[in-house]
């Protein structure tokens, strides 16, 4: 089950970059929250600091609360505990390539130590499965290398792999941009799928893609949250100017 | 769809034929310099089986040496020494060198210690081997009184270091910082990524830097001449003076018999037949089970 993401006064730095300033939002469970603005606006730096994979860049660093449920997660816990309870999806495809597809989705779990090897099977399908790439690659689970099947699939198997350590939360830093339409539509398909058991968090360059997905959306431009809505308002009526001129394409 | 004829996207005819002429001129330099490579490879392992393969029998790899004026006679002794000294040096060089390669490409990113870790194997990778020898000879031999085959395995096991080092550190750098990440995005601590993802990743590269080591100083003679220092009889003791190839064949090539000349030659051939084979033998041995990526 998900849970819900309270952010408050988030600031982010590369070295001596200020690149995030005073995010405050509220991420509710079980939905999907889209993440939109240009290139650089802060949108992946934000995200990369709620499982707090922002810190392990050199000379970066973080500062703020972020509360996922009760915990806060820069106080009350440590970065490995924290990425266990939050799943990420890059924006390319990056799967293990030395291992096959099966030793992929199970790897956070034999990674960490667990071996039952008739529990790791069942996470491997039910993970495979809720990625909806099961039935295409159910024959081949040990023979092929997870690097050697289409980019798209590649993106599905990252998705189950994260899904196999049973996350409260998925973080997708734009994670069809590299991949065909169809791939895409899939991809998305799943996103509306999933949901309802995760939070999950997606930025995207592609704003039908966030209309399609979300029922939040937030506008970030030059490192600040500009705006914070529901989607169809952001889309519809925003309150202000910078999202309508975005939106509209007059710049970005 | 017609393509465009190539003289209406405003190529001349000229243009074109200059550049097929310069494709023509690149792949055939390659082609030269890929034959410069192979030519002296081939030739001497030619004229290693011209003059060796004649005076190998049983005998060879079943005897140990006799004295000058025997008939017969082989290298048993030294085979198996080489073997042994070459195996503990393995055993020494390779972990620590992999385990340095580890600290400089993970953990010492940008420090000074790294710099000065990594300058440091740059020069002992320079250091002649004579060199390493005397080091050996002055560290273990001298204070133990005694020449040993553990001082002869020290002298190599330093000489592989630098090269394993060098490559492990390089093999991680070519490592997608993307693979990291969808570790450490799983909850998998740093060190298991290091070990399980990161390594494992680069292992193909890794192994063979340790076979280049390992070819590398499998024919050192310098090194063993005042640890090793060899033997004429059957020992597997390391702390005892041990018998090895490179050293039994300088023995003989240096000597004035005609008998001793042809088994340094049978020496020399089984030298570098070993040497391929073992080199061989880890290559299938590590291919085995690593599933291949790319499309």
């Amino acid at each position: 089950m998900g849970v819900d993401i309270r952010v408050e006064n988030l600031n982010a730095w590369y070295g001596p970059v200020h690149t995030l300033h005073d995010v405050s939002l509220h991420i509710p469970a079980n939905h999907a929250t889209a993440l939109i603005g240009p290139s650089g606006c802060g949108k992946s730096t934000f995200v990369r600091c709620l499982n707090r994979m922002h810190e392990t860049s050199p000379g970066a660093r973080a500062d703020g609360t972020v509360l996922m449920g009760d915990i806060d997660i820069y106080k009350d816990a440590t970065p490995v505990e924290i990425r266990r309870r939050v799943g990420m999806v890059f924006q390319r495809p990056n799967p293990f390539p030395t291992m096959s597809i099966y030793d992929n989705v199970a790897s956070g779990l034999k990674l960490n130590g667990f071996r039952k090897k008739r529990v790791l099977d069942e996470v491997v399908e039910r993970s495979l499965k809720q990625a909806a790439l099961w039935d295409e690659v159910k024959d081949d689970l040990k023979k092929k290398s997870g690097a050697s099947i289409s980019g798209g699939q590649q993106q599905r198997l990252c998705i189950a792999r994260a899904l196999a350590v049973d996350p409260e939360v998925l973080l997708m830093d734009e994670p069809a941009s590299a991949l065909d339409p169809v791939s895409t539509a899939k991809i998305e398909d799943l996103i509306f799928k999933l949901k309802s058991q995760y939070t999950i968090v997606i930025v995207t360059h592609n704003m039908q893609q966030a209309a399609r997905v979300a029922e939040n959306t937030g506008f970030f431009l030059m490192g600040k949250l500009v705006e914070f809505a529901p989607t169809t308002k952001i889309f519809t009526n925003p309150s202000d100017k910078r999202t309508e001129d975005y939106i509209t394409g007059r710049f970005g | 769809m017609d393509a465009l004829p190539l003289r209406s996207r405003g190529v001349s005819n000229f243009v074109t034929v200059r550049r097929n002429l310069t494709n023509h001129v690149v792949t055939g330099v390659a082609i030269i310099s890929t034959i410069l490579v192979l030519v002296p490879l081939v030739a001497i392992f030619g004229y290693l089986l011209y003059k060796g393969a004649s005076s190998l029998n049983l005998a060879f790899f079943t005897h140990v040496p006799v004295p000058v004026g025997e008939p017969g006679g082989g290298m048993a002794n030294a085979i198996a020494g080489s073997g042994v000294i070459l195996g503990l040096a393995s055993l020494l060089g390779i972990p620590v060198g992999i385990g340095a390669g580890v600290y400089l490409a993970e953990y010492a990113r940008g420090t000074w210690l790294g710099a000065a870790v990594r300058f440091t194997a740059d020069v002992l990778n320079g250091v002649p081997s004579i060199v390493m020898g005397l080091a050996a000879y002055a560290l273990i031999v001298a204070r133990q009184q005694h020449f040993s085959g553990m001082a002869g395995s020290v002298a190599l096991a330093i000489m592989m270091i630098p090269t394993v080092t060098r490559t492990t550190e390089e093999m991680l750098a070519t490592v997608p910082k993307s693979v990291r990440e969808a570790a450490l995005g799983l909850g998998i601590p740093k060190w298991r990524t290091v070990l399980s993802v990161s390594l494992r990743t680069a292992s193909p590269g890794i192994i063979t830097g340790c076979m280049l080591a390992f070819a590398r100083v499998a024919g050192e003679t310098a090194p063993l001449l005042f640890t090793a220092f060899g033997n004429q009889f059957w020992s597997f003791d390391l702390n005892q003076p041990i018998a090895a190839l490179p050293l039994q064949i300088y023995v003989y090539a240096l000597s004035p018999y005609d008998e001793w000349h042809r088994l340094a030659w049978a020496g020399a051939l089984v030298l570098i037949v070993l040497i391929m084979a073992s080199v061989t033998l880890v290559r299938i041995f590590a291919n085995r089970g690593v599933l291949k990526g790319g499309n």
